[in-house]
């Protein structure tokens, strides 16, 4: 099956853990001159995007080795196992025909055919890092563009099915795990400071300014009008604002009440560790506040790397793919918690020590 | 809060700054879903579509011969069909391009294969225009930045670059 093809592998190379920022994506839309955009495109038409794209992916350096697949191929789990990893849309998962799938074996590349647009290119890494994944999703584009025609105008740049993806086509995004701004209350002052510099901030796990496990996505809105540098630029420094303001949000919990943080993580501890029956949401909730103790330093540093596999391995699609078979949301639920008590089994005490200043 | 389309409980929160105005909307997970609006990369601006003031008969009917995307499809659905969707209804969409982005000119990458077909001059013109605003606007590091591309575009003519 594919995700046991690619899931196994990876599997040991744990990420290496960063605190605050998660992760840095960049994405490209594109689409080939003269064929409909896929959400225009008759089936005939979007069978031959995808064969033409395929064929230039084939030659591309960047993804000398990796795997391509046709979405019909893959079975409705691969599918949401890899919308929980963040590799495919949700859009392209639901896609009814000729959508198509090519991952680098690193996993740091993806490129999705015949989503919204004809082609997707997706650059992922760990840690807050725009300078390498944009070079990195540039050379893949140039690579592309060296044997297919992009759809392009002079003034408008890249023509993409939305207008909101005009000109670069570029959208940027960090993952970030934000609970002092959240437990402080000052998140929505946040997300509307910087909604005013043109840059969306979004819950990851559904919920606005209270998101589950405190985990944002924050990208850039615009993408005619500036160069990626500029865009990349200002989305960078909104982002160590933005760290430097989640610090102080931290350092202030801390001394205000720093009994009342403790003991909120003790229960998260406690619930992790001795719960039968558990929901993501709840998970996550709890998962934030074990980083956030490995970021105080009172967890060991690989409790960090714990919580962040964690995140994902608490998602439904992934607790299915754990039982190896399909059940019931109750049953997930058991399942979710027996995982958690066997990965928090042996956490340490909190080394209060450690924030003695 | 409650869901701006039904009486769900609202789980997305978008906030959008169009015309200089910030737009604010809660949508449930599934209308949020049903609007395209499943994470930042498909902000949909179907639904901000409806603050524009009625079409007049005129755009009313306009339809892009070559997919047949109709300017109703656009306003329900925000999203053209092809390449030739943005000659058709380039009236409708500039003004609304201007309150979506940074500017209505591309500044960022230009495809190689498609160099040979852009003229130089368009460029510069793009560039001018867009310094000009930059300027207007007070925008003085953008307009430095321009200014420089420009010059650039001065010392290497041949078209190849
Ligand atoms: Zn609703
Ligand atoms: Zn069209």
């Amino acid at each position: 099956m594919f995700h046991d093809l690619f899931f196994s592998k990876a599997k040991g190379r744990a990420p290496k853990p960063c605190p605050i920022a998660l992760s840095t994506r960049v994405r490209l839309a594109r689409n080939l001159r003269e064929f409909p955009f896929p959400g225009r495109a008759q089936s005939g038409q979007k069978k031959a995007v995808l064969s033409k794209c395929m064929e230039a992916l084939e030659k591309v350096k960047n993804l000398k080795t990796s795997t391509s697949v046709e979405l019909d191929e893959l079975s409705e789990l691969d599918k949401q196992i890899l919308v929980e990893r963040h590799l495919i849309s949700l859009e392209l998962s639901q896609s009814d025909e000729s959508g198509g799938l090519v991952l680098s074996d690193d996993r740091s590349c993806s490129v999705m055919v015949n989503e919204e647009d004809h082609l997707r290119i997706q650059v992922l890494s760990n840690g807050l890092n725009f300078d390498k994944v944009w070079k990195l999703a540039d050379s893949l584009d140039s690579g592309i563009e060296s044997s297919l025609d992009y759809a392009f105008d002079s003034q408008l740049g890249f023509l993409t099915a939305c207008p909101t993806n005009l000109g670069t086509g570029m959208r940027a995004s960090v993952m970030m795990h934000l609970p002092g701004l959240v437990m402080s209350k000052n998140m929505d002052k946040v997300i509307n400071a910087v909604n005013h510099l043109g840059i969306a901030v979004r819950g990851l796990f559904g919920e606005g300014s209270d998101a589950s496990g405190s985990i944002f996505q924050i990208s850039n809105q615009q993408t005619l009008g500036e160069s990626e540098s500029a865009i990349l630029e200002r989305l960078q420094d909104t982002l160590e604002n933005i760290v430097h303001q989640e610090k102080m949000a931290r350092e202030k919990l801390m001394e205000d009440d720093g009994l009342r943080l403790v003991d909120k993580i003790c229960r998260a501890i406690g619930t992790l560790k001795h719960s039968h029956l558990i929901q993501s949401s709840e998970a996550m909730d709890h998962l934030s506040l074990i980083r956030l103790a490995a970021d105080f330093e009172f967890l060991p540093e690989k409790f960090r790397a714990l919580a962040d596999r964690m995140f994902i391995e608490v998602q439904p699609g992934h607790v299915q793919l754990s039982a190896g078979k399909p059940i019931e949301p109750g049953e997930r639920d058991r399942l979710r918690a027996d995982t958690l008590r066997k990965e928090f089994l042996r956490i340490p005490q909190l080394n209060l020590d450690a924030q003695v200043d | 809060m409650k869901c701006h389309h039904c009486d769900s409980q609202a789980t997305v929160h978008l906030t959008q700054i169009i015309n200089g105005q910030m737009h604010k909307m809660d949508l449930c997970e599934s209308c949020a879903q049903e609007k395209g609006v499943t994470s930042p990369d498909n902000l949909s601006i179907g639904s901000l579509l409806d603050d524009q003031p009625k079409m007049d008969a005129s755009t009313a009917s306009m339809t892009c011969e070559s997919c047949g995307t109709t300017h109703q499809d656009f306003k329900k659905g925000g999203r053209l069909g092809c390449e030739a969707c943005y000659h058709v209804f380039r009236p409708v969409l500039e003004p609304l391009l201007d309150g979506m982005h940074a500017g209505i000119n591309h500044l960022g990458k230009v495809p190689t294969r498609s160099a040979g077909k852009k003229t130089v001059q368009d460029d510069e013109d793009a560039l001018r225009k867009a310094l000009q605003k930059a300027v207007e606007e007070e925008n003085y590091e953008k307009a430095a930045e321009l200014r420089d591309r420009l010059k650039k575009l001065h010392t290497q003519s041949s078209p190849t670059a």
